[in-house]
């Protein structure tokens, strides 16, 4: 048996070095990477592709895009009558110019996309209020991500005490009412984060996406630490732990990126609960101050008016639609592509 | 990818329905234009121009009720039902423990008082058998009492006299402190109540009266039966179980009596067969529904037409105007149900003095500059937020008081004039720096606040675009209905503390008389940390010139002297800028074309002349 064995080895073992050769040869002359695989799966999920591309479009829209169309707006406005009396007003100036020769006018050539009931334009409005909005769902997801992996990491990674009492408290915040809450702190907070920061907006901003984002990581710290836990439990962190590799470096070296795709679909939905919250905060008078039009409140606005003029409250709300959606298909795209699991 | 497929189109399906979902269920969040506790925000009832209703008012005024019944065309049979819609709903028929004008209203369909106001803000006697005056010899000619002389034969719908104990009684009600009647105002100068006879009473005050007709009229009088409400005296008017059961089922002299009752929800009366003209009682039933918002209430009567009358449609001109275009329903307005207005603070708002903050002692820095206010009033676009905004629900107005029309002052002036208004601030040395005005380094920065609501958001739009203008900034704030009319001591943003520069509210005289009205400018009311900002005057203006003039009017007796009087006091609160008015509101209530009867009355409740209400072809 032996020697029957010993004889089969050798030539086998030769053409499995041949093999392992020609292998690494491949490899060397094109290297595959973690993000060059993932994005070569990322680019196969269709939704996803139009997600980001609707999402970039967004963004340079709100950014960039405003600049041109505030000319073309201030043009327009000069020769229809309701010129606006600054020169080079910024866009925050725009969405304030009331146009009363063109009150709740369908989409023209003026107005882009109409005007509401002071004839006030919807196409600036909704560049700005995607400026606030975007950032407002942007920053507070973040907050809400990074708060929700660091306190679900390290309760599912270290267990025992620290788990405990990490997760009553997670429990505590998930039975406080978010609303009430939200409110009281609004109130006690207002008046001096405003003084500090200089501006009703920026004051606003700053309490809403942390008020937002420090109310919203709760799920995203129970799904990670489930995840911790029956993670690290597995063959490749005992290797790691036996090379004597940091606790600190497991946690966020081996373990996370196996954690990445529930974190993420986490942080897609938390960007459309942030954009939501904050338009009821609006709505309830505690957010930003009335003249700020975030998405959330045109919508609000506008829906007094759906008989009469139903882009008012149409172009918003699909405004928001899109944009959820959107991050909701890239969230699902990079979610399988991230996962280490599956092959396309 | 079977499974991924149909995750998307979840996805999809679930994000369009919430989308339209919050589309469409969003109407029903429209800011209410009258909160709930607005008794001093919006006055209680709208009123009508119908020519049909004016010629007919003054008949019912010098003849009996019964007048209007007898000239019922005779198209239309009587019977059947009258549907009734106020979006906020009725919660006690008790109208002395009333919370809003919807339980003042409902309580009016069964209880009476002695005397109505109508559209012209003329008295109707209802109990009584006439109205007293000095030249018949019921008010005496010093002002100290009035003598009032029932109907007689009038019945209660549990068939119990109607008699002048039941008037005593009303006011031994609410003099009851412990009652906590929200009427109340209307029976503390009342000395006693005298019956001379069953059927006569004598009012005496407390001080000789230039309103004599103060207590027992329009819907602040309805009278209560006695027997029903004997033991309701004091605490146990809301403690004791019966008595609870009697403020939700009071007993009347009304043409209806009530039937079934779901506070909160609907209220059905049904005729009552004691009522005095029994016999030209036009429905069968009548029912108030509650719920919904003003615009939907609008949509019930003109383009549905589920319902006859609509109450209060507040809504902006742009939502309403191609509702009543629909053609089947006509706006009842009255000539004045509320003044909207800017209170300008006289105290400074500033978070930094802590405590002292808004207290009458720490002088605003610059809005107690009359160049300042000057040049806010006469930079703002009143046509323009009357025509774009308000469109039929109001008109511009430089007054405080538009009505009665007696107290109408046709002096005042505030036309828009940005470049006198520029010039103002150039010669009070406010000087531009980037586009704000500034003076020894302060810049013309205001905050402006107001309750939540689609109007008043665009007028806060308007006025911050108009000021702008200028060189003043305007940071904008708008604060919850319930809390900004609230009263709550220990919220910071209640229009009694006012922690702002300026702030936005609507407020009218409550009776005919504006004493109680103009009084909230004196510095005796100013509102303090003292008197836990309860006192009235929210702007803290205090002017010894105004004051004087007060003094004058609480003393004069004479009508006449006292009208002028009135015009005075509006004219030097509107000269000095104490707050600037805005718009005379208008708001409308509705009425499908079908239904004959509702007048307008700014002083009295829209259901006032309910009996001789009916149906046309």
């Amino acid at each position: 048996m032996s020697e029957a064995n010993q004889a089969m080895d050798t030539p086998a073992k030769a053409n499995l070095t041949t093999q392992a050769q020609q292998l690494t040869t491949g490899v060397a002359v094109k290297p595959r990477t973690l993000v060059g695989d993932a994005w070569r799966r990322f680019r196969k999920h269709r939704l996803a592709m139009a997600g980001v591309i609707i999402l970039v479009f967004f963004t340079l829209a709100v950014s960039l895009g405003s600049v041109p169309y505030q000319s073309y707006l201030v043009g327009q406005l000069a020769t229809s009558g309701m010129p606006v009396p600054q020169e080079n007003p910024d866009l925050r100036v725009l969405i304030d110019h009331l146009d009363f020769l063109n009150l709740l006018v369908a989409p023209n050539s003026v107005h882009l996309l109409g005007t509401d009931d002071l004839g006030r334009d919807l196409l600036a409005r909704s560049l700005y209020g995607g400026r606030v909005s975007l950032l407002v769902g942007l920053v507070a997801m973040l907050i809400s991500i990074v708060l929700g992996t660091v306190i679900g990491a390290v309760a599912g990674f270290f267990g025992g005490t620290i788990d405990q009492v990490l997760m009553r408290i997670t429990d505590l915040f998930l039975s406080l009412p978010a609303v009430p809450l939200i409110l009281l702190t609004v109130y006690l907070f207002r008046d001096p984060v405003i003084k500090a920061m200089g501006s009703p907006e920026a004051g606003i901003f700053i309490i809403v996406v942390v008020v937002v984002g420090g109310l919203a990581w709760m799920q995203t710290a129970r799904i990670v630490r489930a995840t911790f836990l029956s993670l690290k439990e597995k063959e490749f962190v005992e290797a790691a732990t036996c090379l004597g590799v940091g606790k600190v470096a497991i946690m966020f070296k081996h373990i996370l990126p196996n954690a990445l795709g529930p974190i993420i679909v986490a942080a897609t939905l938390g960007v459309g609960n942030a954009i939501i919250t904050e338009s009821t905060l609006s709505f309830l008078g505690v957010g930003f101050p009335p003249d700020t039009p975030t998405w959330g409140r045109l919508v609000t606005d506008g829906s007094q008016y759906l008989s009469v003029a139903p882009w008012l409250a149409l172009v918003p709300g699909a405004l928001i639609f899109l944009t959820v959606l959107s991050i909701n298909f890239l969230g699902d795209g990079l979610r399988d592509a991230l996962d280490p699991r599956s092959r396309l | 990818m079977t499974h991924k497929r149909l995750w998307t189109w979840l996805v999809l399906m679930v994000t369009a329905a919430t989308l339209l979902a919050a589309c469409g269920g969003a109407p029903a969040q429209t800011p209410p234009t009258a909160a709930p506790a607005a008794a001093a925000t919006e006055a209680p009832a709208a009123a009508t121009e119908a020519p049909a209703a004016a010629t007919e008012a003054p008949a019912a005024a010098t003849e009996a009720p019964a007048a209007a019944a007898t000239e019922a065309p005779a198209a239309a049979t009587a019977g059947g039902k009258l549907t009734i819609l106020y979006w906020q709903s009725v919660t006690i028929l008790n109208p002395h423990l009333a919370s809003g004008t919807k339980d003042f209203d409902g309580a009016t369909v069964i209880l009476e008082p002695l005397a109505h106001r109508n559209d012209k803000d003329e008295l109707v006697p209802a109990l009584a058998e006439e109205i007293p005056t000095v030249e018949n010899g019921g008010i005496a000619a010093d002002g100290t009492s009035i003598t009032w002389k029932l109907k007689q034969g009038v019945k209660w719908s549990d068939g119990s006299d109607f008699t002048a104990d039941d008037v005593i009684f009303t006011w031994q009600y609410c003099a009851d402190e412990a009652t906590a009647c929200t009427t109340s105002s209307y029976f503390t100068p009342v000395k006693s109540v005298e019956a001379i006879d069953p059927y006569t009473v004598k009012v005496t005050w407390n001080a000789p009266s230039a309103n004599p007709y103060l207590t027992f009229v329009s819907y602040n009088g309805l009278i209560l039966q006695k027997a029903q409400f004997e033991k309701c005296v004091g605490a146990a008017s809301i403690s004791d179980a019966a008595c609870q059961a009697a403020n939700l089922a009071p007993i009347g002299t009304n043409a209806y009596k009530l039937k079934d009752f779901k506070p909160g929800d609907t209220v059905l009366y049904d005729k009552n067969p004691e009522y005095r003209d029994a016999a030209n009682t036009f429905f069968d039933e009548v029912e108030i529904k509650g719920g919904g918002d003003a615009a939907s209430a609008a949509q019930a009567v003109c383009q549905t037409g589920e319902v006859d009358y609509s109450w209060n449609l507040q809504v902006p001109a742009a939502v309403l105007s191609p509702i009543l275009e629909s053609g089947q329903c006509d706006a009842v307005t009255a000539s004045s149900s509320g003044i909207e207005r800017i209170v300008v603070n006289f105290a400074n708002p500033d978070p930094a003095l802590g405590d002292k903050r808004s207290e009458p002692d720490q002088p605003h820095p610059f809005l107690t500059d009359p160049a300042v206010r000057q040049a806010i009033n006469i930079a703002i676009d009143r046509k323009a937020i009357a025509t774009n905004l308000y469109g039929p629900t109001g008109e511009a107005t430089c007054n405080t008081v538009m009505a009665p029309a007696q107290v109408v002052s046709p002096n005042t002036k505030c036309d828009r004039d940005v470049e006198a208004a520029k010039k103002l601030l150039d010669d009070a040395g406010y000087v531009l720096n980037g586009s704000v005005r500034e003076k020894n380094g302060i810049p013309l920065v205001v905050s402006f606040q107001t309750s939540i609501n689609t109007l008043r958001q665009g007028e806060q739009a308007i006025i911050k675009s108009n000021l702008a203008e200028i060189g003043i900034q305007v940071n904008i704030k708008a604060i919850d209905a319930g809390v900004f009319f609230g009263g709550d001591t220990g919220n910071p943003d209640t229009l009694n503390k006012f922690y702002a520069d300026l702030q936005m509210y609507t407020n009218s005289p409550s009776d005919t008389d504006p004493q109680g009205y103009f009084e909230g400018w004196t510095c005796a009311k100013v509102n303090s940390s003292a008197n836990q900002w309860q006192g009235g005057n929210d702007g803290r203006y205090c002017s010894a010139e105004y004051d004087a003039l007060f003094e004058q009017f609480s003393k004069e007796l004479d009508p006449a002297k006292r009208n002028e009087l009135a015009i005075a006091l509006n004219d030097q609160i509107v000269k000095d800028n104490g707050i600037i008015p805005l718009i005379n509101r208008f708001t409308p209530n509705a009425k499908a074309k079908t239904l004959d009867g509702p007048v307008g009355t700014t002083f009295d409740s829209g259901l006032w002349n309910i009996h001789t209400w009916k149906r046309v072809p």
